[in-house]
């Protein structure tokens, strides 16, 4: 012990005394992150859906009107486009859900030890390949000659081709890990001991499953919901390879930055995901899910 | 736990970043829009002498047009370059006219290849600036039918230097379609037999190939020019591709992913560049291709000068080099398009191209329907009606698609 202390503990003990400073400085980097980055972005989007664009010069004509709005909520298309987006998507949780919910309980409660980081593992694989890999490796498999049509033929059947079937396909494939991760945690979470007692008062296994497992688990699903319902909503590039003439909202949005470069139109079509995401958050918080994340 | 708490805060944090890279948008803007009416460019004059070359150049170019090698070692026209003018070489390849005029503003190019449906609104905005053709030697050799034309002039001075000028073909498996087809129809019809295996160009512009189709087949719409269309012919031509659409197994901009489709027979027919077909019939399909009796639409290409770039020496060096004789009937070999330069022919290593692509045959360039901004003045000289704009046809774009 020397009668100086060093720079660092006078300084931690100077921070330990006053604690909101504290707080202030620890949160001071992610705040603004989170507030310029993120919150910041978002609301330049949503001060250029108000804005123009000059269509022949392509430059951004800064008076405010509504005009986008209107014709995104008057144009039929866009309303389908909307939809066809949300279906997807939806489809592709539900999707997600069914093959990842066996495959994180036997993750969680069947595998060993050393076998459960092994398979931790496993699931993360593909998330260390390329997006673009992965797409056009779907394209592959799903062209009219490819592996899929191979394998059906002698059934006298023949694959989805290119269209919303091969996009839910792909997308269900590519946003995998991040359902069966969060609903692992959840499993893992459950104490053995609940399914002990319910198999204990008599219950078979559907009914363990129905009363006890599914509804402690419910918001680890809805969490990895959050994370597969948002990815597919914004997602426009599976569906350029592998969906034949379908287009979601991601596309419009860029085809409207890419080909007419009418940047507040795209600003404009944005915000749908935005506020859909929203709506959703709002209507899973009740459910808990939020602290699963 | 801890570890699993980690990770999903991580997956969390990753996830949040997508988001953020999805929606998060520049809100350039500058300046004051010139008039859509009619349209004066901005005032800008052209480079008046050449300096010493500034070592670098930035290249936005048609896949094709630049290739330095990567994309098959026999082809190479950068690096000669390169070693001759000391200007490093950098290449950008662009699908369609509007991503390079997307592309143009972001400011980090010194030249492009602008096809005529991008040239007007590059000059509009003040993207580009005038040529001095002075500083281009190899431009007295240019065809004089490619000079000074609405798609790269305004009132009469040179916003570029032209490069070649080719149609877009259709295209077709000869092993499975038969007999060999003559006609749009084949694509249009109704009653194609090829439902569910065309292949269409994924641009607003590909409006302008159902017009042409119109113009022959229901001559009394009376469309003059596919690029000019009133409400009633513009509705015609939506109308056509909306009952297209369902017939069309997919839409392309990028020329590889077209090859791909040719190839693996997913598609069978469909519009495409020579080079598409070129390129896929090299890896083994069997395609084959035509200007059909309707005619096409097509391409005259411009090399045009970033009015910001900072490389203009090595920028007006490469317009140069690029239509000199030599290079200039590699780069059309190539691509399979009509080279510019009138001295081009005779460098060709198959002499029989030439007369293939029509290179120096004024009438035949001139029935090419070239692609060009439509706006709202009709660009087939009439002043009674209001003709569809761009920002029309890319609206109708993304209805007809759905």
């Amino acid at each position: 012990m020397t009668a100086v202390s060093p720079p660092s503990r006078r300084a931690s003990a100077f921070f330990f005394r006053k604690p909101r400073l504290r707080l202030t400085i620890l949160l001071s980097a992610p705040l603004l992150w989170l507030g310029l980055a993120y919150l910041g972005a978002l609301a330049a989007l949503f001060i250029t859906a108000f804005w123009s664009t000059d269509v022949f010069t392509g430059q951004v004509v800064t008076d405010w009107s509504f005009d986008n709005f209107v014709t995104l909520f008057s144009d039929s298309v866009y309303r389908t486009i909307t939809l066809r987006t949300v279906g997807i998507a939806a489809l592709v949780t539900v999707v997600d859900a069914v093959i990842a919910f066996p495959m994180a309980f036997a993750m969680a409660k069947l595998a060993s030890p050393r076998a459960q980081r092994i398979l931790v593992i496993a699931v993360m694989t593909p998330l260390w390949a390329s997006y673009l890999v992965k797409a056009y490796a779907w394209r592959t498999l799903l062209s009219g000659n490819g592996a899929i049509n191979w394998l059906l033929d002698p059934f006298g059947l023949s694959g989805p081709g290119y269209g919303v079937a091969a996009t839910v396909i792909t997308l269900s494939y590519l946003w995998l890990p991040y359902m069966i991760l969060p609903i692992y945690a959840g499993l893992e979470r459950l104490p053995d001991s609940l399914v002990d007692a319910s198999g204990d008062l008599g219950a078979k296994s559907f009914r363990t499953f129905r009363s006890v497992i599914l509804p402690l688990t419910f918001p680890a699903i809805v969490a990895g919901s959050i994370f597969t319902f948002s990815l597919s909503l914004g997602d426009y590039i599976a569906v350029k390879i592998v969906g034949g003439t379908s287009q979601m909202l991601g596309n419009v949005v860029y085809d409207n930055i890419g080909a007419a470069n009418n940047l507040p139109f795209a600003a404009t079509v944005a915000t749908v995901p935005v506020v859909i995401m929203l709506v959703y958050l709002a209507v899973v918080r009740r459910t808990g899910a939020l602290d699963n994340l | 736990m801890k570890n699993r708490k980690t990770l999903l805060v991580g997956l969390c944090g990753v996830s949040l970043l997508l988001a953020a890279c999805g929606t998060a948008s520049n809100s350039s803007s500058s300046g004051s829009a010139p008039g859509a009416q009619g349209f004066t460019p901005p005032k800008l004059s052209a480079l008046t002498a050449l300096g010493q070359p500034e070592g670098q150049l930035n290249v936005l170019a048609w896949p094709g047009y630049a290739e330095n090698g990567s994309n098959d070692p026999k082809v190479n026209w950068v690096t000669p370059f390169e070693q001759e003018t000391g200007c490093k070489v950098n290449v950008k390849p662009f699908g369609t006219s509007d991503e390079a005029v997307t592309l143009m503003k972001t400011g980090g190019y010194d030249v492009v290849s602008a096809s005529g449906d991008a040239s007007l609104r590059l000059v509009a905005s003040g993207d580009v600036e005038p040529v001095n053709t002075a500083l281009v030697p190899n431009y007295n050799d240019v065809y004089p039918f490619l000079k000074n034309k609405s798609w790269n002039s305004v009132n009469n001075v040179a916003y570029g230097i032209p490069h070649g000028w080719g149609a877009n073909v259709l295209t077709w498996r000869t092993d499975k379609v038969n007999p060999a087809p003559t006609s749009w129809s084949s694509m249009f019809d109704p009653n194609s037999p090829y439902k569910g295996k065309i292949i269409a160009y994924d641009s607003p512009i590909y409006i302008a190939d159902a017009a042409l189709y119109l113009m022959a087949h229901q001559p009394d719409l009376g469309i003059k020019n596919p690029y000019a269309l009133d409400d009633k012919q513009f509705n015609a031509a939506v109308d056509l591709l909306k009952k297209q659409r369902p017939q069309v197994e997919e839409y392309w901009a990028d020329y590889l992913k077209e090859a791909q489709s040719l190839k693996s027979g997913d598609g069978t027919i469909g519009t495409a560049w020579q080079v598409t077909v070129n390129l896929a019939k090299s890896e083994g399909a069997p395609l084959q291709s035509t200007v059909p009796s309707e005619g096409a639409t097509g391409w005259s290409d411009t090399w045009m000068v970033a009015t910001k770039s900072q490389h203009k020496t090595c920028a007006y060096k490469w317009m140069d080099y690029i239509i000199s004789p030599k290079v200039n009937a590699q780069v059309a070999e190539y691509f399979g398009e009509a080279p510019a330069n009138s001295k081009a022919c005779a460098e060709f290593t198959d002499k029989s191209l030439c007369d293939t692509y029509h290179a120096n045959d004024a009438a035949y360039a001139a029935k090419i329907q070239y692609w060009t901004t439509p706006i709202p003045q009709c660009l087939d000289g009439r002043t009674d009606v209001k003709c569809k704009d761009y920002g029309d046809w890319t609206r109708a774009w993304t209805e007809i698609k759905g």
